[in-house]
């Protein structure tokens, strides 16, 4: 029988989730046995996420996101959900360099970063519904 | 574990903290800008010696503070840098910019 496992978070969308979030994940993947490196990339990608919720799905206002990862043989899947504005334009909002928010010190390379570390990078969203960004990594390659 | 700052002449330290997050960011740039008000700077020196987690947040915020510097042509450097954190300045292009001291590198001085 193959390996599978399955956990699901609901927090708060407070900056302060963002390295429960990250810190979850990288503790829930240990069970692959993956190299620092691996964890790195993966709490990273995740971090990056959860701050796009914050900042940009919620704008700052507190609200619930949902974190599912899930482990099938050496692949972790992570899903990254909140319920808030919406990307009007995901090519656009996943461009290298590209924020909405420039005003706030914001680099713009989220999602690159996100795409950078992680083998699978999907982005579901609708304006006015919320956002959910999917990402995969096989661990030990 | 909390960011250090220190001046000396025109040139501001910041000694990271261990994650540098969102609201690490934050905090750091709130008291970089005050320090900057204050006082004439021109050299902006991260010391990553602590920092073992980075996201785009800490990109962020080191762009910001070259632009912050803007006219002064002043220049932003970065010590103590892991291999971790040299890959996310590569990456994000802000190693361009900026001149990047490795761990080893400083300990070799």
């Amino acid at each position: 029988m193959e390996n599978t496992n399955e956990m699901t978070i609901i927090f708060d969308s407070r900056p302060v989730n963002e390295g429960l979030a990250r810190v979850t994940v990288a503790s829930f993947c240990t069970q692959l046995n993956p190299t620092l490196e691996e964890v790195a990339d993966i709490k990273t990608a995740v971090s990056e996420a959860v701050t796009n919720c914050i900042i940009h799905g919620y704008e700052g206002q507190v609200h619930k996101i949902k974190m599912t990862c899930s482990l099938k043989g050496q692949e972790i899947t992570v899903d990254i959900s909140d319920e808030g504005v919406g990307i009007p334009d995901i090519k656009k909002a996943m461009e290298p360099l590209y924020t909405s928010r420039p005003d706030k010190d914001r680099s713009g390379m989220g999602f690159t970063f996100m795409e950078a570390f992680m083998d699978e990078v999907k982005v579901e969203s609708e304006v006015g519904k919320g956002t959910t960004v999917h990402m995969k990594k096989t661990i030990g390659r | 574990m909390e960011p250090v700052f220190e001046t000396a002449g025109t040139c501001l330290t910041i000694l990271l903290p261990a994650e540098l997050d969102h609201p690490a960011s934050d905090i750091i740039r709130r008291e970089s800008d005050r320090i900057m008000g204050r006082i004439y700077i021109r050299t902006i020196n991260f010391d990553f010696r602590r920092t073992t987690f980075m996201d785009s947040s800490g990109i962020g915020l080191i762009m910001g503070r070259y632009r912050a510097l803007g006219m002064r042509s002043g220049c932003i450097r970065a010590t103590n840098v892991s291999s971790y954190i040299i890959k996310l300045l590569r990456l994000s292009g802000v190693h361009k910019f900026m001149e990047i001291c490795d761990a080893a590198e400083v300990s070799g001085e």
